[in-house]
């Protein structure tokens, strides 16, 4: 079975996050950046249908020179090659989908994997729209995945259940957390990983159809109260819920 | 410039944020003077549109087919294209749920439009859409505009408010959809939770635990408190990675992001990817035993005090 992982490098979600100086995107000095997390149960997942049914993991990333981290941290999980498909400037979210398509177009994987999102812009639209533009079927937000011969079943996460689908091969799913659990790179992977060869291919500009105005911290909560200290505070607590805050 | 709006359904009912999606596209179209089209997408609707007429809209389509029982993207996305076609509209407006994030991008790779997911608010400023969405889990907001048409915008659930308008009665017809050979991804099962449980990001109040709850048993107070207030139970990273409760609950960056009326965090510290995701709750409530826990910073009213003795009391204060 023929497989491709789309990966993105994103800032740790641990970090707190200061907003760069042309007031458009945040400062990236002394950030820590990390796989998308969601990108790891891709990867994962890709390693565990590959040992079930054989054949090789591509890992590809669209994105500039630190691309390449998120490829070597998926290639140290053991995935078998990587492609990075660099670009120089900055893409909106059709442009990201359109350029990673036109890479997968003729390639002929049989399983495609995404995250379910970035957790940068939190877009949570590559995955789908690159099946959209491939026309080939999709399932998101997966928790759980079986493929038998030419076909799958996964598990679709949605407000309050799961939805159950059914998609012949080709087909694109995208990750959500508890589709299994990321191995960690082996020290063996990761020095692996640094002797694979990343293939680069330049992608070509398309221009953005959306624009950044700004952007800014979130408003700042006025401070609170610390009402009181244990059972007794709770009736003050509930007063001030009901008369101050009138939530209750 | 008409505007579409997918009105979203569940098994023939109109999800809260559907309405809330009319609202936000009717200011709109209200805006930049277009016509504003509803639709609507299952297998028997047509008891339905006069709650939609009470929002204000202009025309309503109705795509009902045997297929459109359950949700699928191919599915779904046919009648959106379709409708795009009958009006020739230029902006597409639906929710951003779990159905709505999977449809938007669908919706718009198709159309060739570009797209704003995930809205918290939408203007029309001099011919042009511009919008507000939280990025990075809400640790920044970015605020975008759209240079061309056609444009597919979701609407995050809570971020809008739904206002009736003196209703006209809207021209209702039936959408024709061509659907034969279009869905590969069939859906073949949908299990819903016992009890028609509220998930945490329709509810109102939200009760969430950390690991101050010590164990995966005591989280019936969490229950219990979340049940009498009428709200969902929340949990934090830390406690659906020890298996005390299902994924589907955690609130922040990995999990879902939240904005109740009333967030109660019992047990939690405040990790930055918790805060993220509960931090546009209107009023946060914070119980934790260590005086200087970063939740409290958060928080509107704090209890410094052991979870399992203030939860009691506050379920006994709340039931008065």
């Amino acid at each position: 079975m023929n497989i491709a992982v789309l990966v993105k490098l994103v800032p740790d979600t641990e970090a707190s996050l200061k907003i760069g100086e042309d007031h458009k995107s945040i400062s990236t000095a002394d950030l820590n950046f990390v796989l998308n997390p969601f990108d790891e149960y891709a990867v994962e997942e890709a390693l565990v249908q590959k040992a079930k049914h054989g054949g090789t993991v591509t890992i590809i990333s669209l994105g500039g020179d630190e691309a390449v981290k998120a490829l070597r941290t998926s290639l140290a999980m053991g995935a078998d090659s990587a492609v990075h498909l660099k670009i120089t400037g900055g893409l909106d979210m059709l442009g990201v989908a359109k350029s990673l398509a036109a890479f997968l177009k003729d390639k002929n994987y049989d399983l495609i994997f995404a995250g379910k999102q970035a957790m940068d812009d939190d877009c949570a639209a590559t995955g789908a729209m690159v099946a959209t533009i491939l026309d080939i079927p999709h399932v998101s937000t997966v928790t759980k995945l079986e493929v038998e011969g030419n076909k799958l079943t996964a598990e679709r996460e949605f407000e309050t259940g799961v939805e159950v689908f059914e998609a012949p091969l080709p087909a694109l799913i995208t990750a959500q957390k508890g589709l299994n659990e990321p191995r960690y790179a082996s020290l063996k992977g990761i020095m692996m990983a640094k002797r694979k060869k990343i293939e680069t291919i330049e992608v070509e500009p398309i221009t953005a159809k959306t624009e950044v105005i700004q952007l800014t911290y979130p408003p700042i909560r006025p401070p609170g109260k610390i009402v009181g200290k244990g059972a007794e505070a709770v009736p003050e607590l509930v007063r001030l819920l009901k008369e101050e805050a009138k939530v209750l | 410039m008409d505007i579409l709006v997918y009105v979203e359904t569940r098994d023939n009912q109109i999800k809260p944020a559907g309405l809330e999606a009319i609202s936000g596209a009717r200011k709109l179209a209200d805006v930049g003077g277009g016509k504003l089209t509803a639709l609507l997408i299952g297998t028997s609707l047509s008891e339905l549109t006069g709650e939609v007429e009470k929002y204000g809209v202009d025309r309503i389509l109705l795509a009902e087919y045997p297929e459109f029982a359950g949700y699928t993207p191919e599915g779904y996305r046919e009648a959106i294209i379709a409708a795009v076609e009958e009006t020739d509209a230029k902006v597409v407006v639906m929710t951003a749920t779990s159905l709505g994030r999977d449809l938007a991008p669908v919706a718009a790779a198709k159309l060739d439009a570009s797209l704003l997911p995930d809205c918290t608010s939408i203007e029309y400023i001099e011919g042009k859409i511009s919008v507000t969405r939280p990025v990075y889990a809400g640790k920044c907001i970015i605020t975008l505009t759209a240079n061309s048409s056609p444009l597919v915008l979701s609407l995050r659930p809570k971020a809008f408010l739904v206002s009736e308008r003196n209703g006209k009665e809207a021209e209702v017809s039936k959408l024709d959809v061509s659907l034969e050979g279009k869905i590969r991804a069939r859906l073949v099962e949908t299990r819903s939770e016992a009890g028609g449980k509220l998930d945490v990001t329709e509810a109102d109040i939200i009760v969430a635990g950390g690991r101050g709850m010590k164990a995966k048993e005591n989280f019936k107070l969490i229950e219990d408190l979340a049940d009498e207030l009428g709200g969902a139970v929340g949990a934090s990273r830390a406690v659906v990675d020890n298996d005390w409760r299902p994924h589907s609950e955690q609130v922040g960056q990995t999990g879902k992001v939240v904005a109740p009326t009333l967030y109660i965090a019992a047990g939690i510290s405040g990790a930055i990817q918790h805060l993220a995701g509960m931090r546009s709750s209107k009023v946060i409530v914070a119980i934790n035993k260590d005086a200087d826990a970063t939740v409290f910073k958060s928080a509107d009213y704090g209890i410094v005090g052991d979870a399992m003795e203030v939860l009691p009391a506050l379920l006994e204060a709340v039931k008065e």
